[in-house]
């Protein structure tokens, strides 16, 4: 498994390679790695149904429990064939779609980046893989709703889409650490029989917490699902495979992939009802009003997020059976209508519902396809989707007391997602041609055979229900479930209730669709509402983020070096006065002083005469003079105090910088005096407090008895084994011989800067 | 004597950030030039000065006696003046440099980027 995940990558890094060389050819033959992956997977379909999940272990740092651990149970096989199955459709698509485009092999390789990334994700069985894989895909889908680079548009929607969704791996982040510091293991497989101590660990209530966040962040929960519209700015093939059959699902995943572990709880529960509802609604009502193909999907995309939510929230068999199946429904019905999207888009040059109309006589596969993946979302007999819906209700039903609340939430959900998915899959096909759209003509089969390939099995599985019944749904629910599940699933139950709920559904929404013109100025009305959105709560909240930040940076930032200066020298002031001052009592040993000398204190005293006079003469040449004879008093210090090499270097060194000085700095003009009195005086306080704070800390240190191990080494050891009888000139050139070569490197760099600086000559046009 | 050096350490300290906290450019390297001495000696001082006792070793030794200076700090300092050299050779030339171009030597007035001129 580790090879079906790594391959994604590696493809990822070759195919820029490969394309650039192969520019003219057909680039379907791309679409055999997703392929190649869905046959690998499909074959491990006997042996997950015996009941037994694949577990593969890599070690990478075993220290910090972080493992390649790849799991592959009934749920992730489900994903995995999701993922590989409407991959190879995508990219099949995406070599018609866009045939010829200057960045191509880029696209193919964010793709391949996706997919890998994604499959790591609904594998991995290790926590913090886990993580990584769900980082790895928000950072493709930016690469990937950002690909129209040029667009303003799309890279605010990139932007927006990755901060939110980044936002929540942090939260996935600190939910994972919790859960590891709870169960002290870092395989989820291994957490579902801790699943009762994990409940009444005081840490529960937080890795809930912080697993909803990441969950509803990434799968466009309310108040999170504004990037999700935005996110349509990526070409359609994007918008197919990432937001809607895939990438979004990653958090309907996380939930249900935890529902073994952290499910069966009021909290979990009440939760993801309440979000889950509230989102289903809200999405699906708002589906109505758009009039853009894409929106429409957006939101109806939102909405059946929200359906799974709510549905794991339920928490029944019944409910989870009924997800299993509606990923897959709304999979093959939304990824088909994506692709028509896609097509229309290419062919008429817009996606606006009121424009468009009789498509159906120039594109008639493409008609069938999304009329099929209508009929499937809308759950009419004998499509894939009623089996769903059927089961959606179930689940509601068998709710005990909640049960007709939520039933008439489901309904009202169903009905308006039925209106959208007519408005979006039918309406553009019947009526009457507009005059415009007389020469549009069918496209590339590339482009149409993937939509009638999903629309088709959303027929055929409605029919024939009991060939995934056993493959694909049996495994995934009883990995959800942990139990052996028994059910049947079929398209006929006669004459009940919920048959009855779904006659309502569709009648009412035909109705609804009849009525209801989806039209610019009905847009501009519900629109009006926008400013009391989450969406425009949260981006006044990242607005007052980046003002204070501005702010902040400006009053630190302020590009004036003394002021740094004085912040950084207050501060360390104030907490070394501190330090002195209340915890530090003040020892000075004089004991081991040594005695002042006639000579030393000349020479201390012309040094400190001329540090007065450097700092206060008003020639510049005076100052660089006595900075030379502060230069010398040192040579004689070292020299009184047994350091012949040091008084020899700062000898040289100082002649040199003060010849340096007076012959570049010759034709400067005069100090101007910049700064007033008070500043003066505000700089010099500052400037002798420090001074005094370092004295203090010298006397500090001085009474303190060091250790002189190191010393004593280079004593011994410097002719024993340096064969030098200068120790300092041992440790040098010797001991630390690679630092002296380092030393010397830098010198050179600055010689090169010196030499560099002097024989640039600038043209007069690059110094104006 | 070490009171007296702890005291000029202060001083250079003092002295050395004075001159960095003016507006000139010159000022400013003088300023480091100062603080970086200041810091040699701190290093030194804190080393345990010694008389008259070098660290070589002698003539027929194997080793150092029993009272020597302190290679260490020395070699430090030793390193600290080369590097400090380089940098000031470095500043020095760009301040012309600068001058030349923007013909001033006030921080406060540089401000604009290359592209600005």
């Amino acid at each position: 498994m580790l090879t079906a995940v790594i391959s994604g990558f590696i493809f990822a890094l070759l195919i820029p390679i490969i394309l650039g060389r192969l520019k003219s050819i057909s680039t379907l033959w791309v679409a055999l790695l997703p392929l190649t992956l869905f046959i690998y997977f499909l074959s491990k379909i006997p042996e997950i149904l015996a009941g037994n999940p694949i577990k593969t272990s890599y070690q990478w740092v075993p220290s910090l429990g972080i493992n390649l651990d790849f799991y592959l149970d009934g749920l992730s096989l489900l994903f995995v064939l999701l993922i590989s199955g409407v991959g190879t459709l995508v990219f099949v698509y995406t070599s018609a779609y866009l045939k010829g485009h200057h960045y191509l092999d880029r696209f193919y390789a964010y793709l391949s980046l996706f997919m890998a990334s994604m499959l790591g994700l609904v594998l991995s069985d290790n926590i913090y893989t886990l993580f990584l894989f769900w980082e790895l895909t928000s950072i493709s889908s930016f690469f990937l709703i950002g690909f129209n680079n040029d667009k303003e548009d799309s890279r605010k929607s990139a932007l927006t889409a990755l901060a939110i969704t980044g936002f929540g791996g942090l939260f996935l982040l600190a939910a994972m650490v919790g859960l590891g510091q709870i169960t002290d293991a870092y395989q989820i497989s291994a957490m579902a029989p801790m699943a009762d101590a994990i409940k009444d660990h005081s840490l529960y209530g937080w890795v809930l917490f912080f697993l909803f966040i990441a969950a509803f962040t990434k799968s466009a929960q309310f108040p999170f699902h504004f990037w999700l519209p935005g996110a349509m700015k990526a070409p359609t093939p994007v918008s197919t495979y990432l937001h809607s059959a895939t990438m979004v699902k990653a958090g309907v995943y996380l939930l249900a992939r935890f529902t073994p572990v952290l499910g069966n709880h009021e909290w979990w529960n009440g939760t993801l009802i309440i979000v889950g509802a509230l989102t289903m609604v809200y999405a699906a009502i708002h589906a109505l009003f758009r009039i853009d193909l894409k929106g429409i999907l957006a939101y109806s995309t939102i909405s059946a997020l929200g359906i799974l939510v709510f549905l794991i929230g339920l928490g029944s068999p019944d409910a989870l059976l009924a997800a299993s199946v509606f990923i897959l429904v709304h999979a093959l019905y939304k990824a088909t209508l994506f692709l028509v999207t896609g097509i229309i888009d290419h062919e008429t040059g817009t996606r606006d519902v009121t424009q468009l109309g009789g498509l159906n006589k120039v594109m008639l596969p493409v008609g069938i396809a999304a009329m099929l993946a209508a009929i499937s979302n809308a759950g009419i007999p004998p499509s894939f989707g009623f089996v769903g819906k059927d089961l959606i209700y179930e689940a509601t039903l068998g709710m005990g007391d909640l049960a007709w609340l939520l039933t008439c939430l489901a309904i009202l959900t169903n009905v308006a997602l039925l209106v959208a998915g007519f408005v979006a899959g039918i309406k553009p096909f019947i009526g009457k041609l507009p005059e415009k759209f007389k020469n549009v003509h069918l496209p590339a089969p590339s482009m149409y055979v993937p939509p009638l390939i999903l629309a088709g099995l959303g027929i055929l599985f409605g029919l024939f229900p009991g060939v995934l019944e056993g493959g694909l749904i049996k495994p995934a629910v009883s990995s959800l479930t942990g139990a052996r599940p028994d059910f049947h699933l079929q398209l006929w139950h006669g004459f009940n209730l919920i048959f009855l709920l779904s006659l309502i559904t569709i009648g009412s929404g035909t109705v609804l669709y009849f009525l209801l013109k989806p039209s610019e100025s009905l847009l501009k009305k519900v629109t009006a509402f926008d400013r009391f959105s989450p969406q425009s709560l949260i981006m006044g909240i990242s607005r007052g983020f980046a003002l204070a930040g501005k702010g902040w940076t400006g009053f630190f930032q302020n590009g004036y070096l003394r002021y740094y200066l004085i912040t950084i020298l207050g501060f360390l002031s104030l907490l070394l006065a501190y330090r002195l001052f209340i915890g530090v009592e003040l020892l000075i040993n004089t004991d081991v002083m040594t005695e002042v000398t006639f000579y030393e204190a000349v020479v201390l005293l012309v040094m400190a005469v001329a540090i007065l006079f450097t700092v206060f003469s008003k020639s510049r040449l005076a100052a660089v003079a006595s900075l030379g004879v502060v230069g010398y008093s040192f040579c004689l210090i070292f020299l009184f105090y047994s350091a012949p090499d040091l008084a020899m270097t700062q000898f040289s060194i100082d002649t040199l910088t003060v010849i340096l000085f007076v012959l570049v700095l010759y034709n400067l003009p005069k100090y101007l005096k910049l700064s007033d009195t008070r500043v003066r005086i505000r700089d010099g306080l500052l400037s002798l407090i420090f001074g005094a704070l370092i004295s203090i800390l010298a006397l500090e240190v001085m009474s303190e008895s060091l250790s002189k191990k190191t010393t004593e080494y280079y004593a011994e050891n410097a002719y024993l084994l340096g064969k030098g009888k200068n120790v300092v000139n041992v440790i040098l050139v010797d001991f630390r011989g690679f630092d002296t070569i380092v030393e010397i490197t830098v010198l050179a760099i600055a010689a090169i800067g010196v030499f560099g600086l002097l024989k640039l000559h600038l043209r007069s046009t690059e110094k104006e | 004597m070490e009171l007296l050096l702890v005291i000029i350490i202060g001083l250079l300290y003092a002295a050395g950030i004075y001159m960095m906290l003016r507006r000139s450019l010159v000022k400013l390297i003088i300023g480091l030039i100062l603080l970086g001495n200041g810091a040699n000696l701190l290093i030194f001082l804190l080393g345990k000065i010694v008389k008259g006792e070098p660290p070589i070793i002698g003539p027929n030794e194997k080793m150092l006696g029993e009272i020597y200076a302190d290679p260490v700090p020395q070699a430090l300092i030793l390193t600290a003046i080369v590097i400090s050299f380089g940098l000031q050779a470095f500043a020095i030339i760009l301040i012309k440099r600068a001058y030349k171009v923007v013909k001033t030597d006030d921080l406060d007035e540089m401000y604009a980027t290359d592209e600005d001129l």
